[in-house]
């Protein structure tokens, strides 16, 4: 995958001409003029945060810039202009507090020698090479910080540092006041994390040397047939080439003997069982050879199918390494809550949380587990749960769902529910189907081919050893026998699945579409029903729509209320903006300036006092009874309503195109939202009237739907973002997230789909659909290759050198074919420059 | 005859070294992240202290405390 990267380089230092240099360092009067903050680019509100001439946005940015500058890491801004994070974000004091608990401490320090204590943080905000020079300069600035490395594709800094010097809570917090929060979230509290395996790779690597290896020490035999060879080197390079074959046979074969092993154990023959069988019979084959006969054997016949088998491996392997599929809600639950006892704070891990404790939840704070709010005004942002990204009002003795976060005022709530057993997180588990992923793979054109095979395979071989024992050649039965396996091993049909497998994937995943396994692909082919969610998913926060409602406003109130808007960073105000972004609109000073978060703002503009928010912003208004289809913005001038901004989210591009191509391409089509229904007009318009819509859904509902589409035979798809579609997602038979950002929170699923990529969902399912053409045209051949193969050894005549030349031609065509036709297909469909 | 002998021990020596190269390579992490490596090397300031040093100056400050 490739990693978006969001800063400009500067040109390498060397590049730069000293004239650039000086304006770089020292900017002129007119570049400070440019309202942008030096250290993150944003727009600086007012002109109160400076240095010399530079200006920020905010006190957190100067202070960083302040501590690099004394720091001499100057660096840091020229490798990338304005590379640093936005600090206006401020955190509560004590956040970081469970971090002093000995019991979260252990968990999340990897491990300790003496007081250099090991942590890896995952970093989100890692995303330039400022932010990896500044990381890595860590024990400049701060006082017992011993060493920092960047796993920069990861996002991941391991951080030794010096527990008599500064503790696990003191670096998180300087961390965070860099803007390098480090993510932590419950799942670090379950489970120690496993280092990405590595020992493919090494097979692979032991492999590729014994094969090359032996083809050289096997030429010689191979040009030899009939001429007397010099007797004392040949007796060398058969024992080297039986050393050399050893790690190959009882290391990095083994890849292929447990799964072989675990297929048994389910008592079914898996694809595997053939290579197994094939590699042992040819081991085994060859050392009688060896040593009984004196001749060379097929140790590169053998290494050479290892080898390649692995290739494939490797390669299905490497497509999704940085992208996680086994989320759950433990990724994202943070690792503890404020518990309040007797009037006291106590932070406490979430695992320890029990129904009826009192949680203080701040600004921007998960709720942990369902409860009933006790005390503050509520402002819960779903986003989260349901994808929808303006917060929901909650009064007093409401019950708040947990994975809300609160926007605002600080929340008391007396929990209802333990973590695990909360409503959205149970959920989660309910549809986790690890058998039904068994079977399906079991029905996969490949294994029911491979199961076939090997039987088919099996009787040939004990055909030809019978026919040649009744005519009375022992000799030659033996070797019909363990040559036609060894030729005929199922290894053209594995590497044609491999290959393809990898091969689609990889064009899959440069579209956007990230699938957890390969045996998937086939199965999109069977799909007949794709059911939709829509806030998050077909819509989207970045396209929201505002339309006014009310008398209209006067051109001096639209100035105004834009003025108002404009130092804001509310997710509010920009579908504001974009409406009046064709005229050209001066802007009034604003004084007071105050943003209440998740609430609104106010201001002094030209003398008149103007509001703006949700009606929970408007103490004046709260006995007023105002129905609103949707979420609004209200604004007052002096105490006096104007009227009301109605937001909704836009659509994204290209759906309604999305919706009539999956239709003519024969699929049903559904729509599940929790919405009410008053858009339904105008999805109809766009999205057609074929598609079934239901309003109102709850989670539970759109997980019944599933079910119920299921008891009716039907395979169905499931597109959907959030928390609330978690169990519809994995239920359904195929369930694809639709991500903004990696890196970002989505459901467990069976693939993952870039949010911008959306439109071409019907592309790429008609193109994975050609994954089966592709398999039945390789394996054709493959089959060709066969039946010479098996011609000869029918007739015991299979000689090492057949064997070698047959088993590498095959291999090639094979990828070749996979590789032209699977890039045939994908041009076809766009998918593919 | 005899050097072939002698020139199959070089050459299997020879790949045998890069066989541990690779092992070597892949254990350290080398393949993992191509992309910071090639920005530090624009970095222009004192190189990080190694693991080793770590350790050293680890064990000097703490002989320096219980000097204290």
């Amino acid at each position: 995958m490739t990693i978006e990267i969001k800063c400009n380089f500067v040109l390498l230092k060397a590049m730069k001409t000293e004239e650039e240099y000086q304006n770089k360092t020292t900017p002129t009067i007119a570049q400070s003029v440019n309202e942008s903050c030096y250290h993150c680019g944003e727009v600086c509100p007012d002109l109160s945060f400076q240095d010399e001439d530079r200006c920020f946005c905010c006190q957190g940015c100067l202070t960083v810039y302040h501590l690099l500058n004394d720091n001499h890491l100057g660096q840091y801004y020229e490798l990338n202009q304005q590379a640093g994070i936005n600090l206006r974000k401020e955190h509560r004091d004590n956040k970081f507090a469970y971090l002093d608990n000995e019991q979260v401490m252990q968990k999340i320090i990897k491990y300790q020698e003496g007081n250099a204590a090991h942590v890896v943080f995952h970093i989100p905000k890692i995303h330039c090479s400022s932010c990896i020079y500044l990381l890595e300069h860590l024990p400049k600035i701060l006082k017992g910080a011993i060493r920092t490395d960047i796993q920069f594709l990861k996002r991941e800094a391991k951080i030794i540092f010096d527990t008599s010097q500064v503790s696990l809570r003191e670096l998180v917090e300087f961390l965070t006041s860099l803007g390098y929060e480090p993510h932590l979230s419950l799942q670090q509290l379950d489970e120690k994390q496993t280092s990405s395996d590595k020992t493919l790779i090494y097979k692979l690597g032991v492999a590729g040397f014994a094969f090359g290896n032996i083809m050289l020490l096997s030429l010689p035999e191979y040009f030899s047939a009939g001429i007397n060879e010099d007797k004392v080197v040949g007796v060398y390079f058969k024992y080297i080439t039986l050393i050399l074959s050893l790690p190959v046979f009882f290391y990095s074969a083994t890849e292929f003997f447990t799964s072989a092993y675990k297929g048994l154990k389910h008592k079914h023959l898996n694809i595997d069982f053939g290579v197994a069988l094939a590699i042992i019979l040819t081991f085994g084959r060859s050392l009688y050879e060896v040593f009984f006969l004196g001749q060379g054997g097929y140790f590169d016949s053998m290494s050479g199918i290892v080898f390649w088998m692995l290739v494939g491996r490797v390669l299905q392997q490497k497509s999704y390494q940085h992208i996680s599929f086994k989320r759950s809600y433990t990724d994202y639950f943070p690792i503890s809550a404020t518990k309040i006892i007797d009037g006291k704070e106590v932070p406490t891990p979430l695992p320890d949380l029990v129904e009826g404790d009192v949680l203080l939840i701040h600004n921007q704070e998960l709720i942990p587990a369902d409860g009933y709010l006790l005390e503050g005004d509520g402002q819960i942002d779903y986003s989260f749960v349901t994808g929808e990204s303006l917060p929901v009002n909650k009064n007093k003795n409401e019950l708040l769902y947990a994975g809300g976060k609160q926007l605002g005022q600080a929340l008391k709530i007396r929990l209802a529910k333990e973590v695990e057993t909360s409503y959205l997180t149970s959920l989660w588990s309910e549809g986790s189907n690890k058998h039904v992923e068994e079977e399906r793979e079991s029905q996969s054109f490949v294994q029911i081919l491979a199961k076939y095979f090997t039987w088919i395979v099996l009787g040939i071989s004990f055909f030809a050893a019978t026919y040649w024992m009744v005519v009375g050649v022992p000799d030659k039965a033996w070797r019909a026998l363990t040559s036609v396996l060894i030729v005929a091993c199922p290894c053209a049909l594995l590497l044609t699945a491999t290959f393809t497998d990898g091969y689609f994937i990889r064009i899959l995943s440069k579209n956007g579409f990230f699938l957890r396994k390969a045996t998937l692909i086939e199965f999109i082919g069977k799909i007949n029903h794709i059911v939709f969610d829509k806030t998050g998913t077909l819509t989207s926060a970045a396209d929201m729509q505002a339309i006014f409602v009310g008398d209209a406003l006067s051109q001096e109130d639209v100035q105004m209320v834009l003025s108002l808007a404009k130092p804001s960073t509310h997710t509010f105000v920009k579908p504001v903006q974009k409406l009046y972004i064709e005229e050209t609109i001066s802007l009034f000073p604003v004084h007071q300036f105050k943003e209440s978060p998740g609430l609104g703002i106010e201001g002094m503009i030209n003398g008149v006092h103007l509001k703006a928010g949700v009606l929970g912003f408007f103490e004046e208004f709260k006995d007023f009874d105002i129905q609103v289809d949707g979420t609004a913005l209200f604004v007052a001038k002096d105490g006096k309503l104007l009227g009301y901004y109605l937001l909704r989210q836009g659509l994204r591009e290209g759906v309604s195109e999305l919706f009539k191509d999956l239709q003519d391409e024969a699929y049903d089509l559904s729509l599940l939202t929790g919405d009410y229904n008053f858009e339904a007009a105008y999805l109809k318009k766009e999205i057609g009237t074929d598609v079934e819509m239901r309003f109102e859904q709850l989670p539970q509902d759109k997980l019944s739907y599933i079910k119920s589409m299921q008891s009716q035979e039907v395979l169905v798809a499931m597109v959907g973002d959030g928390l609330n579609d978690a169990g519809a997602l994995s239920k359904s038979d195929l369930g694809i997230c639709v991500v903004e950002e990696m890196e970002n929170f989505s459901p467990a699923g069976d693939a993952i789909l870039d949010a911008k990529k959306l439109s071409t969902l019907s592309s790429i399912l008609q193109f994975a659909k050609k994954h089966k053409k592709v398999i039945h045209l390789a394996f054709a051949f493959s089959l060709v290759y066969n039946l010479i193969g098996i011609y000869f050894a029918v007739q015991g005549l299979l000689s090492p050198l057949i064997a070698a030349i047959l088993m590498p031609f095959s291999t090639l065509t094979i990828v070749l074919i996979t590789y032209i036709s699977s890039g045939i297909y994908a041009k076809k469909f766009r998918l593919l420059r | 005859m005899g050097v072939m002998v002698i020139l199959l021990g070089v050459s299997l020596t020879i790949a045998l070294c890069f066989l541990g190269a690779f092992i070597w390579s892949v254990r350290t992490g080398q393949f993992e992240d191509d992309y910071s490596p090639a920005h530090q090397i624009l970095f222009d300031d004192q190189p990080l202290k190694s693991t080793t040093e770590v350790k050293e100056s680890l064990n000097t400050e703490s002989e320096n405390k219980s000097k204290q």
